[in-house]
């Protein structure tokens, strides 16, 4: 199972709590998924926010305050100060976001606010892209998690670039690694974990379902498949045929 | 003294943070930022308002 900072979480799946039907399908959506961590915001106070909090503390799950919507290292500096309060935990979810139609982070804010962060005590799970020398230098800045992109958020397109990610994984074997964003289906989410991905990040996937729950269960399922299977030792792909059946004793007709 | 409070302007005789947020019935779980700086829960009742400050209150809400 991941371990985060020190911390061996349950289950390799991370939900969000945006976007479902009702705090009830939430509810049933995070028992069926199994989830271990759920991801949580800070916004300005409007009245539903006390009732979100007893929502979010009855899941029995650990909280992983996010910085969505910032735009710059400052801004998001501010608000995880914020969400440390509130939330009273030193996890962040550092989004930085450097592009309004792909939600695609800003690398250099995020690199900046990590270094900020961590230096102040916070245990940093950047959202960041697949790029190498900008998770290097995330590293360098002293998250010990990495969480790049699958796809755009509320995608759903998946693993938009498999070489890359298999790439992260295989540059750094010993750091935990998460794919956030853009998982649409089970499939997406076991192909992450095939990979040896530590764990996989989702919200719109489940909370967009027709069924969230019955969705949060599937994705259990795939994520438990696709874990098996890279402990399993996958076999190597080939570009050709390699006969299954044995050739030796084969008839002569 | 008129200062803004997440995003609306509003006339207050509050003169610290704290009176603002209760003047406002802001209670429970939140946090504080004035003029884009967080201010911690123990520092806002001794935290003094000025005429066209800024607060954020921000509560726990849906996130992914």
């Amino acid at each position: 199972m991941p371990v985060f900072y020190g911390t061996e979480i349950d289950s390799p799946l991370m939900l969000g709590t945006a976007g479902y039907p009702s705090p009830r399908i939430l509810a049933d959506a995070f028992a069926r998924s199994g989830a271990g961590i759920a991801t949580v915001s800070l916004r300005r106070e409007a009245g539903g926010g006390q009732d979100f909090w007893a929502l979010v503390r009855s899941l029995g799950v650990a909280l992983l305050p996010n910085t969505a919507g910032c735009h710059g290292a400052r801004e998001a500096v501010t608000t995880a100060q914020m969400a440390r309060e509130v939330f009273g935990t030193d996890w962040i979810k550092l989004e930085v976001i450097g592009h309004a139609d792909t939600l695609q982070p800003d690398v250099f804010g995020l690199v900046e606010a990590a270094r900020i962060l961590a230096g102040d005590g916070f245990k940093v799970f950047p959202y960041c892209t697949e790029d190498l020398v900008v998770c290097e230098r995330l590293l360098d800045a002293g998250c010990q998690v990495l969480m790049p992109w699958g796809a755009p958020i509320g995608s759903g397109l998946g693993l938009n670039n498999p070489h890359g990610l298999r790439a992260l994984r295989a540059a750094f074997p010993d750091v935990a690694l998460v794919v956030d964003a853009g998982i649409g289906l089970p499939s997406h989410a076991a192909a992450a974990m095939e990979m040896g991905f530590d764990a996989v990040l989702m919200n719109s996937a489940v909370a967009r379902a027709g069924d969230p729950a019955a969705m949060a269960g599937a994705m259990a399922d795939a994520i438990r498949a696709g874990r098996a299977a890279y402990l399993a030792d996958p076999m190597e792909r080939t570009d050709m045929a390699i006969p299954s059946t044995p050739v030796i004793g084969r008839a002569f007709l | 003294m008129r200062i803004t409070l997440n995003g609306t302007p509003r006339d207050t005789a509050a003169a610290t943070l704290a009176e603002a947020l209760a003047e406002a019935r802001l209670t429970g779980r939140i946090a504080t930022a004035l003029n884009g700086r967080f201010v911690p829960a123990a520092l806002r009742e001794t935290t003094p308002l000025g005429d066209g400050d800024a607060i954020e209150a921000l509560a726990p809400m849906q996130g992914g």
